[in-house]
Parts: C-alpha cells; structure tokens; sequence
C-alpha cells in the first residue's frame, strides 16, 4: 500500500520554514504513531503544522489533542509501549504541568520523542526563551539536545527517533528549540525523501517488552528496595549505551543525507587556536559567531563551542576541545538559584566536566539572555573583555556575571 | 472505529467463564473486595485484553515484582492517568492495526482507578477519553471510598463523615468530613452523551458484574462503570462481611445499580425493586453501624444521612441518580 507520505516527499526539496514547521515535517517523515498536543505558546507551532499536515492527508497518524499536558504526556508514554512511534511537546510550565509524565516515560524507557520551545517558567508570565524548563529533566533519564537552526530541527528529530528507539537506549529524548528564535524564525530547510529517511530510521520494535496480548507482560510493578536499584542502574547503563548509538547513527546519518558537523555531540567554531573559547547552547550561536568574526578581524583568538546534547553530557569532546585554551567562558541562557558559584547549570556541569583535568583553564559563568531578551554582539564583547581581564590578572573577581540586566 | 469482540451475556452463574486472567501473586488485604473486583473484570474481558492499573491499592497490593497475578498483558498508570492510558493504549493499537503495522484485531483496553484516582485527581483525564468515541476503551472506578493504599485518607468519593486519616473525629469537631459523596458516574454520563455506556456496579452481585463489563466492552466507543467495593480495613469490619456490606449499600438505597445504554437509565438488581415500589428500603442505620468509620456517629447524624438519603429517591429526577428536577410551570 504507498501511502500519501511516500508521495508527498519522492524529492527533495527547499523550503522556507521555521524549525517547528520542520520537526512537523520530520513527524510525516518518519511516519509517526500516535502525536499528542495541548496548547501553550511557543512549541504549539509544531503541533498546527502537525494538524495541518494530518488535515491535509500528508501523513496517517492519531492526532489527540488531549486536555492538559499531564495527559498528553501520558497518552504517547502508553501507546509507546504497545509499540507506537510517537511525538509530543511542551513549554515552560506546560512542560512542568506534565512532570509526572515526563519522570515515569523514562523510568519506564519508553522512548517518546518531544519537543520544547523553550520558554521562561512563569510566574510572571512571559513568552521568551530560558532553558530552565527543558533542563528541570536532566536528571531522570532524557536525552537532551539543543538546536540552533531549523535544518537541524529537522535532522534531528530524525535521529532522535533512531537513538531513542535502538533497543541498547529506549530513553526518551527532548528536541529543545529555543522560542520564537527557532520555533517561529524561517530559514531554507533541506527536506529528504521518504525513501531516504526509511534507509535510516528502521520500525520501532520493542520487542519482548511490547505490552500486547501475545507477550503477556506486566509493565512497572511494585519492586521498591528489592530491585530499584537495579533498574536505576538499568537506565544508567543505557544512558552510557546511547553514546556510540549516537554517534553510529550520525555517521549513518551523513552518510545518507550527505550534511552535518564532524561530531554530533558539540559544534566547533573557530576552536583551532582560541585562547577564549565560549560554550552556549541553542541560537545564542548566531550572536556569537558574528562577535567572534569581527574579534578575529582584530587578531583576538577566540572560539565558539555550541554544546548540542546536554544529556549524554559530551564530557570527554569538551575536555578535549577546551584543554588547549586559556579561559573558557559558559554563556546560559538558564538560572540556577543558590547553586555552586550562584551560577548558571550548563556552567556548573561543565565546570565538574573539566575538573579532572591536569592542566584546567579558568571558567567563567554568563546569565544572558533571559525570558527571550536578546543577546547582541555588544553583550558578547562585554563577556569576552571581562574573561580576557580574568586570564590577564590571573584573578577571577566573579565566578558568574549577568550580562545585559539592569542593575 | 475498530470492531469489538464477541462476549456474549451470560446467563446463569455456571456459564461465567472458569479461565482465570487474574490469579494467585497478589497481596491484597483479607476480604479485599476490589481484588474481587479485578477478577471479575478480567474473568468477563477474557485474555485478549490489556489491561492499564492507575495508582491505588489495586497497583501497590496488587503487583510485586516477580510475582504478577496479571496473566492479561499489565501496566501501572499514574495516579491521575487511567483516561489518558486507556486512550494512549488504544490510539496505539488503533493507528498501528490501520497503517498495517500490527495484526488487525480487537483487544480489549481496560483501564481501571480508585476513587481517588478517578474520582478526585483523574477526573479530566476520564472525561476527555469519554470524548474519543474513535476508541474502544473501559475505564473502571472501583471505589473504597477513600485512598486506602496510603492509610485511609478521605477522597471526594468518601462517605459524609467517615473517620479516616484525614478525618478524624476528635473532641471539638466530630464530622471532619462535611462533604458528600460525589456523584460520579452521572456526572460523566451526563457530560459526555456521545458515550454509550454508563454503569455502576458491585462485586456482591457477580453475574451482574461479569455482563456489565461485557456490554461496556462490546457497545463500542468509551465506556465507564463505577464500582463500590467494600474495604475491611478502611470501614472497619471484620473481613468476612465483605460481600454483605456491598448487598447492605445497595439495600439501604445509597449505592444504586443502573446502567445507563445509549441514553437510557435501566436501574437493576434490588435498586430496581426498590423504585418500582416491590422492595422497601431497608434503613441507613443498618449499614453505618455495621462499619467503625461510622462509630462516631450520633442519632442525629444517621438521621441526617437517613434524610439525604430519603430525598435522593423521593425528590431526585431519576432517584438515586439524578439530583434535580425540571421546575413545574
């Protein structure tokens, strides 16, 4: 039977489109299950694109718009274990309101694919980009990554069906697109065809843990002190697993839709000889690299890491990236009250990264960017003098600086 | 929609089937009536039926590792989440079955929640599954009256001042719980007409049981029953008269058995002897002072729950079902 997918995308195509509209477009793709949606700016995006895609017979899929995100969580989690494929997504506090959800899909490895428009948690109420909400799970078994442009939204959302989904992971995986940057802004996507991203996603099988029944199973018992441990662990050791199927499946990946970066872990921009090197995650990219370029003009060496996967935390790429520079200089667009330093998460993580390491550089924390207030070039400069003063005098005054705040 | 199976009603106690889905492996209190419950259920369902446990006495008593007594395929739910497992479930099945990537069949999709967990905290998710009539689904409350898993502590499901943890009588107030009992299966049956079935039920009356689950999962589209369940440890009696206080709610008149079928409301059982005048009430007193939850109940409180009792069935619309009536012009 050829279904409408497979002749909707026989070629590829340029479109101008925003990441949502382009993780949208991934869900027709890769030929989704079961989608659930509920309303909450800025991810909602995907989800009328999604419905739009359905109304219009481009892909077959059971569209639930449920009645909380809790529900919709929930929803995908179960058709998930009867062996569906599925996506879903949220933002801010909606993504809060489904936490419960979000804890037990991974306790239970059910490898459901959502997306986060990152978005400040209210209250007060606002619509711009924090990573705090996405980052409230890095402790419960998702799989992280943070993208930066639409082309990337869409590449990978294919992989993450693909990492989720291999039998050595079954862990959930969360696509963050910061809000209105990514979920509303159009750039030129490249879209593959269905038959190429066939070669590359394989049916999701769960095998002898499909709740069906012909495999009578019973799914999450009661094991309290008896076994949970060794579940945890379970979900540990899969967690350590998805790091070579991450990088299999990006190797397979460029080989089959010929783009992406050397690594799929970190981005490395203008790295070689920087003697400052910033990390950031999502689009504070485009900023960044533009500051860089002007610095570079004026002989400053400076480099840019964008970290992609926050969860498997690329530790060993950013010891090696960041081993050869003198200071590095942790931009997040996140808070983390009354944490070490009062500094921000992405800086406290890759400050314990690197701890180990015999010869450290200095690191130095930036909160940039909250609640979707921009970060220009200027903003960067201000970081890039300030981290420059610090390997001068040899001396850091502040661990953790807020740039572009009103005092 | 996909089609439903063929499980016929039964006649006659001796035609139930005997293959048992839920069995031995459970730790559920002495004279558990919702472990009953369960075995009924799945006993009428049969085993090409999946069944989705929200959180509750019949998760946490029910499922030890290594020692299931689901022989149906099994899977805990969140507290709040049987309407979104059910649906979850059957959406799964339903758009595999469609795009050809599971073998077209009709499984059976049962979802099931305490009173705490229906009644109280899952009560959005029930109603927005009861609005999918694309999926054949069940969801069943059985209803302990209050979150016995946790120690007893009173729901929006307990009775009117019922001692519980949460509730208990003490030197200043004696009536802790000065809510009454929500009325829940109307409240959804009302709400959401596109359903087909709606029903209450009780495991004292196992025949009856057994059929209701049956019509509920063969009608097509969602459907709801709620179940009183008497529960030793948290009435406080003695686990023998399990089956008796279940007979004893519905003969007092303060559970009622119906079913309500596209739209219509069919009391049965002795509910429906007593609003066609055959059989007289027997009086509240005789069920309260057989439980220690109401142990501190005075002669004006009996009354009053006599009083709330008596204008359910004789000012109600439809009595012990409805709880108002259209205003004479």
């Amino acid at each position: 039977m050829t279904t409408t997918t497979q002749t909707m995308f026989q070629t590829e195509s340029e479109e101008l489109i925003s990441g949502s509209e382009a993780i949208a477009l991934a869900c027709a793709l890769a030929d989704v299950d079961v989608i659930t949606a509920y309303p909450i700016r800025p991810y909602d995006t995907v989800m009328q694109y999604v419905s739009q895609l359905k109304a219009n017979g481009a892909f077959d899929c059971d569209f639930i718009v449920a009645e909380s995100e809790h529900s919709q969580f929930e929803i995908v989690k179960h058709a998930s274990a009867v062996g569906a494929r599925t996506f879903c997504g949220s933002s801010g506090v909606g993504w809060f309101y489904a936490f419960e959800a979000i804890a037990v899909t991974a306790g239970l490895r059910m490898p459901v694919v959502a997306m986060v428009g990152n978005r400040a948690l209210d209250d007060p109420g606002a619509f711009g980009v924090e990573h705090n909400d996405a980052l409230a799970v890095r402790d419960l078994g998702w799989m992280l990554y943070w993208v930066a442009t639409a082309q990337e939204a869409l590449d990978i959302a294919l992989m993450a069906w693909r990492v989720a989904e291999d039998p050595n992971v079954f862990l959930p995986m969360a696509i963050s697109c910061d809000g209105s940057f990514l979920t509303h802004s159009q750039a030129l996507v490249n879209v593959p065809t269905a038959r190429d991203v066939q070669r590359f996603l394989p049916p999701y099988n769960r095998g002898n843990l499909q709740l069906h029944p012909d495999n009578p199973i019973t799914v999450a018992p009661q094991v309290n002190e008896d076994w949970l441990m060794e579940i945890r662990r379970q979900s540990h050791e899969a967690m350590i697993k998805a790091v070579p199927v991450i990088k299999d499946a990006y190797a397979e990946f460029k080989d089959i839709f010929k783009r992406g970066d050397p690594s799929p872990f970190i981005e490395e921009y203008m790295t070689d000889d920087a003697e400052i090197i910033i990390v950031g995650m999502g689009t504070l990219a485009l900023p960044v690299r533009v500051a860089i370029r002007r610095l570079r003009e004026q002989g400053r060496k400076i480099g840019f890491v964008r970290v992609k996967f926050f969860r498997p935390f690329p530790t060993d790429e950013l010891r090696e990236v960041l081993s050869g520079c003198k200071a590095v200089c942790v931009v997040d667009r996140d808070y983390s009250f009354g944490s070490p330093s009062f500094a921000g998460v992405l800086f406290n993580d890759l400050r314990s990264a690197l701890y180990p390491m015999e010869k450290r550089p200095q690191v130095l924390n930036f909160i940039a960017g909250l609640g979707g207030r921009e970060v220009h070039v200027n903003d960067v400069n201000d970081m890039i003098n300030i981290t420059q003063k610090a390997i001068d005098t040899g001396i850091i005054e502040q661990e953790s600086t807020w740039i572009g705040v009103r005092e | 929609m996909t089609t439903v199976q063929d499980l016929p009603q039964v006649r006659g106690v001796k035609n139930i089937p005997l293959e048992e889905q839920f069995t031995s492996g459970h730790r559920t209190c002495q004279g558990c009536e919702s472990a009953l419950v369960m075995r009924l259920m799945v006993k009428a369902s049969g085993p090409r039926t999946i069944v989705l446990g929200s959180t509750g006495c019949m998760y946490v008593a029910n499922t030890t590792y290594y020692s299931t007594p689901w022989v149906v395929p099994w899977m805990h739910t969140q507290l709040g989440s049987s309407g979104s497992a059910a649906t979850g479930t059957a959406a799964g099945l339903a758009s595999m079955m469609r795009k050809g990537k599971m073998q077209e069949e009709p499984i059976n999709v049962i979802a099931f929640c305490g009173d705490g967990g229906g009644v109280d905290m899952g009560l959005s998710a029930i109603s927005a599954a009861l609005q999918h009539d694309e999926y054949n689904l069940l969801i069943l409350c059985y209803d302990n009256e209050s979150y016995a898993n946790t120690d007893i502590q009173v729901s929006g499901s307990s009775p009117w001042g019922a001692n519980s943890t949460f509730s208990p009588p003490g030197s200043e107030t004696r009536i802790m719980n000065k809510r009454w009992k929500k009325n829940t299966a109307p409240m959804l049956a009302t709400g959401h007409p596109g359903v087909r079935y709606v029903a209450t039920a009780c495991g004292s009356y196992g025949l009856d049981f057994n059929n209701k689950i049956r019509r509920a999962l063969t009608i097509g589209g969602p459907t709801f029953i709620h179940s009183i369940d008497p529960c030793p440890k948290g009435w406080d009696y003695d686990p023998k008269y399990s089956h008796e206080l279940g007979m004893l709610a519905v003969e007092v008149g303060l559970w009622v058995q119906y079913e309500i079928i596209d739209g219509e409301l069919i009391l049965n059982g002795p509910s429906r002897a007593i609003a066609r005048g055959i059989r007289k009430r027997k009086p509240v007193e005789d069920y309260l002072l057989r439980q220690g939850r109401f142990a501190h109940f005075t002669q004006e409180d009996i009354k009053f729950f006599q009083e709330q009792v008596d204008e359910s069935w004789e000012k109600w619309w439809a009595p012990g079902v409805v709880p108002f009536h259209l205003r004479e012009e």
